[in-house]
């Protein structure tokens, strides 16, 4: 049994058009738009599911959908025999969230005053709590900033706190909607070892969307793209994404061809290729290309996600009005 | 009591986040004093020069009147609550529905705690500024008089929680158009225009003419500072009393079952876009 289902998801949202001139002003029009369209997967408990697509796509719909906010317009999602919407107050009780760009904390108090509030919304145990949060604070860094008012601190404190405060009633699902928004790599390093910790010690499903392919790499074990309101992939991130090996070689490039690498470009001295590392791995087949030929520069490069995404739009393009 | 815990807890942090605003309280007790001692200068000016005109009420209780209407100033509901509108503005509104708890009840006693702390400051100063600072510097026709008697000051605290209560709930209300409209300034800019004339904080409601006074006590808005300042004043005692504090109690109830209805179709038609 899963222990997340979503069939069929669908979410419209009607929004407010608006005709140039003054005259216009007075005629209302709404359009509909479909955020979501059809929209199916299931989850395993203990599952790190990392969800992908450009802005507009519908990913953080789909998460306030699954955490209850919003009510689908039509489909089905059940979480643990919960309807999120419907059974909006026993479901949130057993799930954190964190939206990225939102605060859940108070702006006025200090850290250790907000855990002490979300210990009183959750309905925590006292000694039960006092465990998880010294436990929260110790794994994320914490003991610092406890005492400063939220207002006070930067980005990535604000989001290792805004992390905890998600898991301070032990949920065994958690939604992070693009947890790594604008934080440096020290900080983006410390949410994704947490996130994996998380995952891996405690059993808890993680959900989590981004726009940062490095953070996919580093935790979901399964990926799905969304684009258009629709799935257009759901498999393991190492089917998804490819790498690409840039040669400059010292004279005109030769024509090359080796199984597992794709001629994407070829240009003067300059090759392209994009490989599949589980057909042929990246040193292999530099050794191969350097055998024969005078190369002068050599790199391997991850394609960046709008790559990625461009290249799934192109693939199912055909399906789409 | 544990049903009762997310609540109590968010009472008490925005009564005790509210109360660090000193500034803001000195400054509204700076104003309604200016403003307070306006109307009283204007109204002795009135009931001294007018004296063929049949006055429902005494001039003392106009004053007293006048002071704790600019006294309670901040447990009318002037407009939604902060707090709301910026979490719709923001979209931070998600995390008030990702909490396990009664989103009717939880922004209700958000906005309680949100004006009885900014009430608290300002009701302290303006007593001792009109209660007992007028007096000693010789001016006691001016200043704020003591309840009737012991009575209408017990039916007097009800009747302030009451106020409390209804005030609430009417800042529900506003909170719900701002949630459906995504804006306050439109609801922020008409709600006082009704509160402020029908409340009897611009003009005592007991100074309007005779044939008009059972409509304006039936109206919601009386129970909002006119109801229990009348019960303070003795002008409403006895089985009237007891009718107004029934009418605040009715009133309460009416928005809020209209606020609990308002609230579930808010929250089935909630769009929070953009990330």
């Amino acid at each position: 049994m899963s222990q997340i289902v979503v069939e069929g998801l669908a979410k419209t949202y009607r929004i407010a058009e608006r005709q140039p001139g003054l005259l216009r002003l007075l005629r209302r029009r709404w359009r509909e738009v479909e955020a979501l369209k059809d929209v199916s997967f299931s989850l395993q408990r203990g599952e790190l599911l990392g969800f992908i697509g450009p802005n507009g796509a519908g990913k953080s719909t789909t998460i306030k959908i699954l955490s209850g906010i919003l009510r689908p317009t039509a489909g089905r999602v059940v979480i643990e025999g919960r309807v999120p919407f419907d059974n909006r107050i026993a479901h949130v009780a057993r799930i954190g969230a964190v939206f990225g760009q939102r605060s859940q904390l108070w702006w006025d108090l200090p850290v250790i005053d907000g855990f002490d509030l979300l210990r009183d919304i959750y309905r925590v145990e006292p000694t039960v709590y006092r465990q998880t949060r010294d436990e929260l604070v110790a794994m994320l860094r914490l003991e610092r900033v406890l005492d400063q008012p939220v207002r006070q601190l930067s980005l990535g404190q604000r989001m290792r706190a805004e992390i905890a405060a998600a898991l301070l009633h032990a949920p065994p699902i958690l939604f992070l909607d693009e947890p790594t928004i604008g934080l440096d790599a020290p900080s983006k390093l410390a949410v994704r070892e947490f996130v994996k910790k998380l995952n891996r010690e405690r059993d808890v499903t993680v959900l989590l969307t981004t726009h940062d392919m490095h953070d996919i790499e580093a935790l979901a074990q399964r990926v799905i793209v969304i684009g258009h309101g629709r799935v257009l992939a759901d498999q393991s991130f190492d089917v998804l994404a490819d790498r690409r090996l840039l040669v400059d070689f010292t004279d005109d490039a030769p024509v090359i061809a080796i199984e597992g690498a794709q001629l994407l470009r070829h240009e003067g001295r300059s090759v392209e290729f994009s490989f599949d590392p589980r057909v042929i791995g990246a040193p292999a087949l530099i050794a191969r290309i350097a055998a024969d030929h005078a190369v002068e520069d050599i790199r391997v490069e991850q394609p960046a996600i709008e790559e990625v995404i461009a290249r799934f739009y192109h693939l199912h393009g055909a399906t789409e009005a | 009591m544990n049903i009762l815990r997310p609540y109590l807890a968010a009472f008490a942090a925005r009564f005790k986040t509210m109360l660090q605003y000193r500034a803001a309280a000195v400054a509204g007790f700076t104003t309604q004093c200016w403003w307070g001692g306006l109307k009283v200068m204007v109204y002795t000016a009135f009931y001294r020069h007018s004296v063929h005109a049949h006055a429902p009420m005494t001039l003392a209780q106009v004053i007293t009147y006048t002071w704790l209407g600019q006294a309670l100033l901040a447990l009318q509901p002037w407009g939604g609550d902060p707090e709301v509108a910026a979490a719709v503005r923001t979209g931070a509104v998600s995390y008030d529905r990702l909490r396990p708890v009664d989103t009717y009840t939880w922004w209700f006693i958000r906005a309680a705690a949100w004006m009885s702390a900014r009430a608290l400051p300002r009701a302290a100063l303006m007593f001792a500024a009109a209660a007992v600072l007028l007096p000693l510097a010789g001016l006691d026709a001016w200043s704020w008089r003591a309840p009737a008697d012991a009575t209408q000051a017990g039916l007097f605290v009800l009747s302030l929680a009451l106020m409390i209560l209804l005030g609430a709930a009417f800042t529900m209300l506003i909170n719900l158009c701002i949630t459906a409209t995504l804006t306050d300034r439109g609801i922020n800019t008409l709600a006082p225009a009704f509160v402020i004339l029908l409340s009897g904080n611009l003009i005592p409601l007991g100074l309007f003419p005779d044939w008009i006074q059972p409509a304006l006590i039936a109206q919601p808005f009386a129970g909002m500072l006119d109801i229990p300042t009348r019960i303070y004043l003795g002008t409403l005692s006895g089985g009237a009393a007891w009718a107004g504090l029934a009418l605040q109690v009715f009133w309460t109830l009416t928005f809020v079952m209209l606020g609990r209805k308002g609230i579930a179709g808010v929250m089935s038609r909630l769009e929070v876009q953009g990330g």
